[in-house]
């Protein structure tokens, strides 16, 4: 992650941010272009969900690491805290793995 | 709010751990909370470096995701205040939180009360989380060995099950997600999910079935 990286995402964020306000009185946005615009967040975070819980980047990612994440995203539908998530995860993916489970 | 906030902290040093954990040194998470500021988009970034993506693809998705800051800055817009400053301030401080806090108020003074004391408290509460993350980060060692490769996805689908509730964006996000499964081992990594953007072909809001115009609205 290069920190020229870091400093366009950190400005074109800014830009997004301070053009609301700004535009305000002259610009009103279709309701379509809203919901598109907040359903694209959602699609990105659970595409990239989809591909660092089944793949390596390449292919299959292995039984324990999808098992790992979907243990997590189980806890989380039942409204687990963030923590609790995270360490059932990591700890499923670790005890499969320790267990031979690629 | 003190709740949201101490979220974000844990959230924050989630980030922090998972990032170092990715193999970044541990200033490089902490810069991009405090420049970036969304945790969404920073998140995805990490990600897709990690996975082996090109910079230009994590900047592009992160873009992309945080492109719904917009509306909401359309949303409340004097909410922030009227000068420069404080417009400036107080454009850095929008997030989904500050602006769902300013949004639940009417007056338009505790509104802006609002927004305000949620984005300063989450300004901090998160980049100190980020901190803590990162540090403590670094004493753990090779993400795959103990399985910490888990956390980030697990964290992410953590953070976007309250967005799949909604039938359309969820029809949208599934569809998505399998053109990214399904063109990954083809594609340079990072692009399959710029491609799952397709899936909003998927969404189709459902119009709200109603006998006869309601009066209020």
């Amino acid at each position: 992650m290069p920190v020229a990286a870091v400093l366009i995402l950190a400005a074109g964020t800014f830009a997004i941010r301070l053009a609301g306000p700004l535009l305000r009185d002259r610009v009103k946005l279709p309701e379509k272009v809203n919901e598109l615009m907040t359903a694209s967040a959602t699609v990105l975070l659970l595409a990239l969900v989809a591909v660092s819980a089944l793949t390596n980047g390449k292919q299959f990612g292995g039984w324990a690491l999808a098992a790992g994440v979907v243990v997590g995203g189980v806890a989380a539908w039942r409204k687990a805290p963030f923590v609790a998530v995270i360490v059932l995860a990591v700890g499923t993916t670790a005890v499969l793995r320790l267990a031979g489970v690629a | 709010m003190a709740a949201v906030a101490l979220g974000a902290a844990v959230t924050g040093a989630s980030f922090g751990a998972i990032s170092v954990g990715s193999g970044l040194p541990w200033w490089m998470p902490v810069l991009m909370s405090l420049v970036i500021f969304a945790g969404g988009s920073q998140f995805m970034a990490v990600g897709i470096v990690a996975a082996g993506g090109s910079p230009a693809a994590a900047v592009v998705a992160g873009l992309v995701l945080n492109a719904r800051h917009l509306p909401f800055g359309l949303a409340i817009g004097d909410v922030l205040g009227r000068s420069s400053l404080a417009r400036i301030v107080g454009s850095h401080l929008l997030i989904d939180e500050s602006t769902a806090f300013a949004m639940s108020e009417k007056d338009p003074a505790r509104a802006r009360a609002a927004y305000w004391a949620c984005g300063v408290s989450l300004f901090f509460s998160w980049n100190s989380g980020v901190l803590i993350g990162a540090l403590a980060g670094q004493a753990i060692g090779d993400p795959a060995t103990f399985g910490l490769d888990a956390a980030f996805p697990a964290a992410m689908l953590a953070l976007t099950l309250p967005a799949l509730k909604d039938a359309a964006t969820r029809n949208a996000a599934l569809v998505g997600a399998v053109i990214a499964l399904v063109t990954t081992p083809f594609l340079p990594a990072g692009v399959p999910v710029l491609l799952a953007l397709a899936g909003l072909f998927a969404f189709r809001t459902t119009k709200k079935e109603e006998p006869c115009p309601s009066p209020q609205s």
